[in-house]
């Protein structure tokens, strides 16, 4: 029980600096915008063409900016020197990493929410009758790319060139999740939807989650001790 | 140590020399594919060795977070550098034979990708060690690190298979109408045994090199003191 109060107080911490500075939730939109205006511009894409590589590019999209948001986590902190009180305080380390997890997870989650739409709109891509289903697989996708990349944050955060060393390591680990994830987001807009790719794939998506939830509520202290 | 080594080296040789006699005079040339397909017997032989070793980095990584021992990360650092090496030539060796054969350099397919992200770990790993500058620090964060390389090599696999494949069906204990001639299958073993024995060979360099880049290193530091005395 008090485990799950000291995440909450980490979590809300994470949510509180946020909400006064809005550096990340700025910074992802911004650049996910980006990614978008630099498609149109690269493909100039008709609806066919969008439909087909429209999932593809939505997951890019989360992808870098993701990689974007989540440097923050650790790296602000040790800027600010902040990380010190951190391991200081009364807390089991782990509930620090699952704080900061659950930050980065409704973050991503927002700013897919927020890009998603745009994307429908400046696209011209139907979302609205398969959005529930799109909820789930963003949902699953963003777990385990949080999971994965809020240690890997912390871990690169000690490193000197923390945004170079975080997708290095990032993208290699977290390949699974890109390839369940789009092929269930392609499968849930086919026209028509095809429920049971998007099953399979979905399925696959949960078990990467649960090791990779697991593994680094394991290892996470490790990466904190000095 | 020293003994050893030199033995293995000495052993290593021998066993590479009876794997080129072994392929180039002992099996057959193959029907279809020809000379060519001599190089499977390196290609697969490297691969083994490139998988191996990233579960001897893992393994090494779990027995350091143990017990902080730091020869258990020197074993760590060097078995992933020369475990790369030989990816890198699984992975060199693979489109030389493809080309020929399949026609194409490289196909996304579900082995290849799984080599190449492991390749990518790899990589990771190793520049994640140059850019942590405490050695503590350094060994803590590429341990942990080594161990979801290990944990993910196994999950890329699985997630390829489902997707797509177009290597070769397994030749060992793969279906009904597979298989190798019995010269073949002679040759990969031998092969596969030589390279395993150059990679302990290796290996162990790697490991008396870091060691002596410790005593190097702690050395320089008692010299410089003794200077700073003498002034």
């Amino acid at each position: 029980m008090k485990f799950w109060s000291q995440t909450a107080a980490i979590l809300m911490k994470d949510l509180l600096t946020e909400y006064r500075t809005k550096d990340v939730l700025t910074s992802m939109l911004l650049f996910g915008l980006l990614v978008i205006l630099m498609f149109n511009f690269a493909f100039e894409p008709d609806s066919e063409e969008i439909r087909k590589f429209g999932p593809g590019l939505l997951w890019m999209t989360f992808i870098f900016a993701g990689l974007l948001g989540m440097n923050r986590s650790f790296a602000a902190e040790t800027e600010n020197d902040t990380l010190e009180g951190l391991m200081l305080s009364p807390v089991k380390w782990s509930s620090i990493y699952l704080g900061k997890m659950l930050a980065n997870l409704l973050f991503l989650l927002l700013a897919q929410a927020i890009i998603l739409c745009l994307f429908s709109i400046l696209f011209n891509y139907g979302i609205w009758p398969r959005i529930g289903w799109m909820a789930a697989i963003t949902f699953l996708g963003t777990l385990g790319f949080a999971s994965v990349g809020t240690l890997l944050a912390a871990v690169a955060a000690n490193t000197r060139m923390s945004e170079v060393m975080l997708p290095v390591l990032m993208v290699p680990l977290v390949l699974p999740v890109i390839l369940s994830v789009v092929l269930a987001t392609a499968a849930n807009f086919a026209q028509p939807p095809e429920e049971p790719v998007m099953f399979f794939w979905m399925q696959r998506l949960a078990a990467y989650d649960i090791i990779f939830v697991i593994l680094p509520l394991m290892t996470f202290d490790y990466v904190l001790e000095k | 140590m020293k003994g050893l080594q030199k033995h293995l080296g000495l052993v290593a040789l021998l066993a590479m020399m009876a794997a080129l006699y072994a392929i180039f005079v002992l099996a057959p040339v193959e029907l279809t594919m020809g000379v060519v397909q001599k190089i499977f017997y390196f290609h697969v032989s490297s691969a083994w060795v490139g998988f191996l070793a990233i579960y001897l980095v893992c393994f090494c990584s779990l027995r350091f977070l143990r017990n902080r021992d730091r020869q258990w990360d020197i074993r760590a650092a060097a078995a992933a550098e020369v475990g790369a090496v030989f990816l890198t030539l699984n992975l060199v060796s693979g489109p030389i034979w493809a080309k020929p054969v399949w026609g194409i350099w490289w196909t996304w397919d579900a082995r290849l990708t799984t080599t190449f992200v492991l390749w990518l770990i790899y990589m990771g790993y190793l520049m994640l060690r140059r850019l942590v500058d405490s050695p503590e620090q350094r060994a803590r964060l590429s341990a942990v690190v080594s161990i979801f390389g290990a944990v993910n090599a196994l999950v890329v696999y699985m997630a390829n298979r489902w997707w797509r494949t177009q290597h070769p069906q397994p030749v060992i204990a793969g279906g009904e109408d597979s298989g190798l001639h019995p010269d073949m299958l002679l040759a990969l073993l031998v092969t596969v045994l030589a390279f395993t024995l150059l990679f302990f060979c290796l290996w162990k360099m790697g490991c008396d090199l870091e060691r002596t880049r410790d005593s190097v290193e702690s050395l320089r530091r008692t010299a410089q003191r003794h200077l700073r005395e003498v002034r």
